[in-house]
């Protein structure tokens, strides 16, 4: 029983994998892949969530830091909201996203003003992108500040070094292959994010257009082959971060 | 570069409750099993656990006094502390865990490099300053830990059971460069050890902690030969002689003392431990195989628990530890004549 139940999971995992492989034109392929279109999608893809990944660095790391290592009232509640985005849909997020930040949204009115517009805008993808990512960054590092040992800190302390200048030179190199699992993790999550983009960044090619929301138009207007290249292109970036990263990042989770 | 404490503090049920004046250039041991409180008095003195109530003075600079809100942070206490484990940062060489501290001060990369090589090669490193804290022998590393505390010039030196994790050839290497490292420096030092040895080779005074208490303070010589409780008895209370070594022979005052030499010989001025309980009573000069036989006459009787202490004076005072029965079948009292015999393998030899 339960080696057949593994047998069905793992072939409806599998068989997905081999129907993209199975009809992708492979005669094609370079065509595809290096047309206007998909390559300007796929540029504002790279900007953009190398981009989010950047911003969930400088962001996310001293959140994980604080997370870690300061106990102050609250500090679930704050784990809880960080980490919603990776349950929450993305289509939700992408509207709480709108709400927000648009136009008319809670801070979106202000940001408009002084000439800030996110919907429609490149920064209005990497925002979408960085809020589903951020969280596996935040998730991952945090872990690793906890299992760090604290005591390294306590002897900086001792000789002379600020909280900052622990964190700089002793908790942060200490947790370094841990930030790299997390920040590949990020931008992998970034790259790929579709919903939240499209509902609250919009489709613009060149502006909002990531490769993903590429990917979903293209085969809307029924040109599936020109929709598997890109696709392909993904799994196999999907596949090089889950090789490079094989047991760190599963085992942080 | 003095220390004036009185801590209260409590952690977890645990309640520390202790007055400690430590004089510049001195060494205090503070010695006690594992629970006396010994780790908790040094992180309140580094500044890693604020304390409940009392006062820590450094140099009469007041850094710890909940009654006037006063709490200076680690960082600035200019307090050196040596861990147990060593706690050398991984990512960092040698040299750069040395001159951690030197940076802080803000001082220049290579001014700090320096300064860090200059200490190494004071504990005998230089060789290693590139090397990685996991390529280190367990020696190599607590010396690191050493010098890495050194460097700052702290005021006060904390040393958190330096030798515990040592193998015992490593122990009397690292002892030394401690003894070498200390007649160097100014400053207080306090250095926490549950063992006897190393409170009695390394420090000018004993503070013994029981319980969270202060169970005696005083020189190493007047606490193992007049100890206050059984407790403190039984964790120094044992024969320490200061004398000239000379091969296997110390001379202590006019008595000659025989020690077989273990790792190495010993020249020049030592202290000889010879454990109450290794030595043997007489009535009639013993004709035996021990090389030590001192006569003398019992000058006290202390009981504790199920052992009775005889001190024993004479050219050599001795202590020997008995039990009630043997107090009874030599029928020894105050003014007895006896004799002590001490096997010349029980005499272990530390330089002083």
């Amino acid at each position: 029983m339960a080696i057949a139940g593994a047998t069905i999971a793992t072939l409806f995992f599998a068989v997905p994998l081999l129907g993209l492989l199975w009809r992708a034109p492979w005669s094609s392929a370079w065509e595809q892949l290096t047309n206007h279109e998909t390559l300007v999608a796929l540029r504002l893809s790279l900007e953009t969530s190398l981009a989010a990944t950047a911003l969930a660095v400088v962001f996310g790391v001293p959140l994980a830091w604080v997370q870690a290592r300061v106990a102050y009232p609250g500090r679930r509640l704050v784990r809880a909201l960080t980490t919603l985005p990776m349950v929450l849909p993305p289509v939700v997020g992408g509207i709480a996203l709108f709400l927000a930040f648009g136009r008319l949204g809670l801070v979106g009115q202000y940001l408009d003003k002084v000439g800030v517009h996110l919907p429609f805008h490149v920064p209005g993808a990497i925002a979408a992108e960085l809020f589903v990512s951020m969280p596996f960054l935040v998730l991952v590092v945090e872990a690793a500040f906890r299992s760090a040992d604290q005591r390294l800190e306590d002897a900086a302390r001792t000789l002379g070094a600020s909280r900052f200048s622990v964190f700089r030179r002793v908790a942060l190199p200490s947790i370094r292959p841990a930030l790299v699992a997390g920040a590949v993790l990020c931008w992998a999550r970034a790259l790929g994010e579709f919903g939240a983009t499209i509902t609250f960044a919009g489709n613009l090619q060149g502006k909002t257009q990531t490769l993903p929301l590429f990917v979903y138009v293209t085969l809307e207007r029924g040109e599936l082959a020109a929709a598997i290249v890109p696709s392909l292109l993904l799994l196999v970036i999907s596949v090089a971060v889950l090789v490079s990263l094989r047991d760190r990042w599963l085992s942080a989770l | 570069m003095t220390l004036d404490a009185r801590i209260d503090v409590s952690v977890g049920g645990f309640r520390l409750d202790v007055a400690l004046e430590v004089a510049s250039g001195e060494t205090v041991a503070v010695l006690g099993p594992n629970g006396a409180g010994k780790t908790t008095l040094l992180r309140a003195l580094a500044g890693l656990l604020p304390i409940d109530s009392g006062r820590i003075a450094v140099d009469g600079e007041v850094v710890d006094d909940p009654a006037t809100g006063t709490f200076v942070p680690p960082e600035r206490r200019a307090i050196g502390v040596v861990f147990q484990d060593y706690l050398l940062f991984p990512h960092l060489d040698v040299l750069d865990n040395v001159a951690f501290g030197v940076r802080e001060n803000g001082v220049t990369r290579r001014a700090a490099r320096e300064h860090a090589a200059a200490v190494l090669s004071t504990v005998g490193l230089s060789d290693k300053a590139r090397s990685r804290p996991r390529e280190l022998s367990g020696g190599q590393a607590q010396r690191v830990a050493l010098a890495r505390a050194v460097a700052i010039e702290p005021r006060i030196l904390l040393l958190d059971e330096p030798l515990a994790a040592l193998d015992v050839q490593t122990r009397a290497e690292v002892r030394q460069t401690l003894r070498e490292v200390f007649a160097s420096t100014k400053g207080a030092r306090v250095l926490v050890t549950h063992d006897a040895v190393d409170a009695l080779t390394l420090a000018d005074r004993l503070c013994i902690l029981h319980d969270g208490q202060v169970a005696q303070l005083g020189t190493p010589d007047d606490v193992v030969a007049h100890p206050r409780t059984a407790y403190v008895a039984e964790l120094v209370g044992t024969n320490l002689y200061r004398g000239i070594a000379n091969g296997d022979v110390v001379r202590v005052g006019d008595s000659t003392l025989v020690a077989i030499a273990t790792a190495e010989e010993h020249r020049g001025s030592v202290l000889a431990i010879v454990p109450p309980h290794a030595v043997v009573l007489h009535r009639e000069r013993p004709e035996g195989s021990a090389r030590n036989v001192f006569a003398g006459t019992v000058a006290g009787l202390d009981r504790f628990g199920g052992r009775v202490r005889v001190r024993i004076a004479g050219p050599l005072p001795v202590i020997a530890e008995v039990t009630p029965a043997a107090v009874a079948a030599l029928d020894l009292m105050e003014g007895s004549e006896v004799w002590a015999a001490i096997k010349a393998t029980e005499v272990t030899v530390f330089p002083a």
